[in-house]
């Protein structure tokens, strides 16, 4: 088996791995680097629990090769928090009771992410859009949704 | 043994290591190749991938739109020129998937995969495949034996009249769902009749399909509930809608006239 | 969150401090940072992947199964077959005394449903363990499969498990759950209007995000640890102790954080057979299920038929109850026998009724065993007896609120299973309910109480 160097930002700190060539990022970043706040959900890219921010975009780390990530900068919710300080979203989702297992809300808050990044006042349909590729069995939704628009809320109060 | 990945800075050279070895696989966004990995197909060992820019380009000049075959779902909804497509590649995935699924990929995605695929049927694309050009219907109807293994560089299209083209993907659940059945539609009318229509259906065949006998039945009349008629009596003609975990061929057959129906009407 | 306090207020001392108040979740700050520790959460140096060879027939015999292309293959540690398996032959339930076994941890001569595990590949890699499971060679006669529970209940059946010989479960009570009470002839002869229906469910699977799986470590002192992400700890560290012959002191089960269960990881699949090869092999085993197993193989809640027969007056009153239920449990007891049973205690659903007849049966199908999910023998009871209530309200002209009004168990009421009713509300959850779905009912319903009948 090839191993591959592949190197790239997570969570704003260098990494460098030798990883299998062929080897998805999912793995990549669980297996090889220790960031199992990356779920392996489906592995088939229908529930979302694996998605990270791959350079500004919101990517299925599933489905994604990690060798093609070589140079990229990689977001994910192990690396959200600033030591106890909890980012928007997580801080929305803990408050809002926005979890139940909790499978599901590493890949959700990074979707919720994504669009915040791009959509800081989202609307309702803003938000079921953007979570619309993320499966969650226990909340149906909806504390989900309003965690994602209090977190939006949030932003708008700092930032004012 | 373990998965490879090879990659080309171009196209032809992929399709040269694609065709040295059997057990290789050309990899686009990854959505279908990486997924079959993962759930254990074991007839490929080798994903080829191409680094060439040109598959990622996308040129509209003079009415006619060529998308490279790389192009991302979110790069066809972010690309001004292609406003009327957008609905098309909303309707894949989520956003994650829409970062990642391409174009080519959908023309292989099977059903009940492949709604953007619809639309380049009802667009009457041309592929361009080593060179040639291919017609996307000729190209679905040989996908699993000749074009099997073709590496599509582009697709290009007419751009269709503006308000022309209609667009319906119909699920269970809102806004994402699996499809029961995707419809496109390229309709122009002049003076209160309908002068040229093609129409295309995801989900009622085992690939997306035109619907002659629909078109057929437009031509001259008037787009409203009476002029529609005889085409809707015709919808399902031609049609072998599977049965899948979503839908049974029964219920896609009977509610395909309605939602052609409501498409057609639609201002 | 509103804690209304109007009811029941002099059966209780009015000093709650806790319920009525939110409080944030013990897990979430570790979900939402990412760092709750699920089972599948550590790596571990020269971890084996277990994959499972699964029958692709619905019944078939297996006349042989050859290995020998399959043990040649690189990377794999270990094939493990029935012959490997201590106490081959299981069920959950015999922790209370429900049996007999049933079912088999790998198949022997037989398999009874489309999935049951035969053989499971122990390699150093996932990719190397699906290779070599595509190898082993499994020579199979397909024998006939009953699909349906008419099929399974019609004479000459084939049958689908011959641990129990007939293919329904046989209670104490025999070949049912029986509950007898009153005269339901009489009732059905004195009522103006019966009323009998048919009802049906599919299997449903609960689908939890995180699919089911183990990660059993050998441990020097010669204890196994298993991370598991059960739902029932104890039922899975009891059965890996007889499956397995196994001092239940060696097997430390570690467990608590489930990504999702919903009843769907109560099953003993995955512990046992990762724990076995764990010990044969030295090295920590992980055995996970793919999406398509979770989907496929693991036990969904099961289909249902029921027959519903009730007896009414012009009144509104139900005066007759008569219930057929039939579980299908798939090829294996599992939970099921249990579930049917359940579903005959369920019966006549939470109405005052004088006279009842249910029978309920644990039907044995070729089909994926099912087992518990959400209120498993209850719920699918529950969905027809309601669609049978708001039947009922129709034919006599009632409304079909008003009409579960007239017919709620309230305290003191004896119920079909002779335990007198105690600490009913479902008056006044439907009192409250009628406000809030401005769904409006007679004032005189408004006035009625759980805790007594009026006049």
């Amino acid at each position: 088996m090839t191993k591959v160097p592949v190197q790239f930002v997570l969570n704003g700190e260098e990494k460098a791995e030798f990883v299998e060539s062929g080897a998805t990022l999912l793995r990549a970043l669980r297996e090889k680097i220790g960031d199992t706040s990356v779920k392996a959900g489906c592995q088939q890219g229908t529930c979302g629990s694996c998605a990270v921010v791959v350079d500004g975009e919101l990517r299925l780390s599933c489905l994604t090769l990690a060798e093609r990530c070589g140079g990229c900068s990689i977001e994910t919710t192990g690396g959200l928090a600033h030591g106890e300080v909890l980012h928007p979203l997580q801080r929305a989702f803990n408050e809002g009771f926005a979890t139940q297992c909790g499978f599901c809300t590493p890949g959700m808050i990074m979707a919720a992410k994504a669009l915040l990044d791009r959509n800081p006042q989202p609307s309702r349909e803003d938000v079921v859009e953007a979570i619309s590729g993320n499966i969650c069995r226990c909340t149906g939704y909806e504390p989900i949704i309003q965690a994602i628009l209090a977190a939006a809320r949030a932003n708008s109060l700092s930032a004012a | 043994m373990g998965l490879a990945l090879k990659t080309y800075p171009t196209l032809t050279a992929a399709g040269e290591a694609l065709a040295a070895q059997a057990t290789a696989r050309y990899i686009g966004g990854g959505t279908l190749v990486v997924r079959d990995a993962n759930e254990g197909d074991l007839r490929f060992d080798t994903y080829v991938s191409a680094s060439d820019p040109e598959l990622s380009a996308i040129a509209v000049t003079d009415g006619q739109a060529t998308i490279g075959a790389g192009v991302t779902m979110a790069g066809i909804v972010r690309e001004p020129a292609l406003g009327f497509l957008a609905p098309a590649a909303k309707a894949v995935g989520g956003p994650a998937i829409r970062n990642m699924a391409t174009v080519g990929g959908n023309l292989f995605a099977p059903t009940p995969y492949g709604d953007f695929t619809v639309a380049l049927v009802a667009l009457d694309a041309s592929l361009d495949i080593e060179g040639a050009a291919v017609p996307v219907t000729d190209f679905l109807t040989g996908r699993e034996t000749i074009y099997a293994r073709a590496l599509v560089r582009a697709v290009s299209f007419r751009l269709p009249a503006e308000g022309s083209f209609r667009f319906a993907k119909v699920s269970r659940i809102r806004p994402k769902g699996l499809s029961i059945v995707t419809i496109a539609a390229v309709v122009e009318e002049r003076s209160g009749a309908i002068t040229s229509a093609r129409i295309a259906y995801g989900c009622m065949a085992d690939r997306p399909i035109r619907a002659p006998a629909v078109e057929r039945a437009l031509i001259g009349k008037a787009r409203t509930k009476d002029g529609i008629a005889a085409a809707l009596a015709v919808a399902t003609e031609g049609t072998s809608p599977p049965t899948d975990a979503i839908a049974s061929a029964w219920y896609r057959s009977e509610v395909l006239p309605v939602h052609l129906g409501r498409l057609l009407l639609s201002p | 969150m509103e804690l209304r306090k109007t009811y029941f207020a002099d059966e209780r001392k009015d000093d709650l401090k806790e319920i009525g108040q939110p409080r944030l979740r013990s897990d979430a700050l570790g979900h939402v940072t990412g760092t709750t520790t699920f089972f599948a959460d550590r790596n571990l140096p020269g971890l084996l992947h277990l994959k499972m060879v699964r029958s692709p027939h619905h019944h078939a015999r297996i006349r042989s199964i050859d290995l020998s292309e399959a043990e040649k293959h690189p990377g794999v540690v270990r094939i493990l077959t029935a012959a490997d398996v201590p106490h081959n032959v299981y069920t959950i339930l015999i922790l209370i005394q429900v049996g007999p076994e049933d079912e088999t941890v790998l198949a022997t001569d037989k398999v009874r449903w489309k999935g049951e595990a035969v053989v499971a590949i122990l390699a150093d890699s996932e990719r190397a363990a699906q290779e070599a499971a595509a190898k082993v060679k499994v020579d199979y006669e397909v024998l006939p499969a009953v699909l349906s529970i008419e099929e399974a209940l019609a004479p000459g059946a084939p049958i689908v498990n011959e641990y129990h010989g007939q293919n329904y479960y046989r209670y104490d009570s025999g070949e049912c759950r029986k509950v007898r009470y009153g005269d339901v002839e009489a009732g059905f002869a004195g009522a103006d209007h019966i009323l009998e229906q048919t009802y049906g469910s599919g299997p449903i699977e609960h689908a939890p995000t995180e699919t089911t799986g183990c990660i059993v470590v050998p441990e020097g002192s010669g204890r196994f640890t298993c991370y598991t992400n059960t739902q029932a700890m104890f039922f899975t560290l009891d059965n890996a102790s007889i499956i397995l012959q196994m001092d239940g002191a060696k097997l430390h089960m570690v467990g608590g954080t489930v990504g999702g269960g919903f009843g769907g990881k109560v099953d003993v699949t995955v512990e046992p057979i990762a724990i076995l090869g764990a010990k044969l092999t030295g090295r920590p085993v992980s055995f996970i299920y793919s999406r398509e197993e979770e989907m496929q193989i693991s036990s969904p809640r099961a289909a249902e038929k029921l027959v519903i027969k009730d007896g009414v007056m012009k009144d509104g009153r139900i005066v007759a109850r008569y219930v057929k239920a039939y579980i299908d449990a798939g090829a294996y007891s599992r939970h099921s026998p249990y579930g049917a049973q359940k579903s005959a205690a369920h019966f006549p659903g939470p109405y005052t009724v004088p006279n009842v007849w249910v029978d309920s049966y644990c039907v044995y199908t070729n089909r994926t065993p099912s087992s518990a999910m959400r209120g498993f023998g209850v719920t699918i009871g529950d969905f027809a007896l309601e669609v049978q209530m708001d039947k009922l309200a129709r034919l006599v002209g009632m409304d079909p609120l008003e009409f579960r009004f007239v017919n709620a168990y309230r305290d003191g009421d004896m119920k079909a299973h002779r335990q007198p009713t105690e600490g009913a509300a479902l008056i006044e959850c439907m009192q409250e309910a009628s406000r809030a779905a401005r769904w409006p009912v007679a004032e005189k319903y408004l006035a009625m109480s759980s805790a007594r009948r009026e006049g």
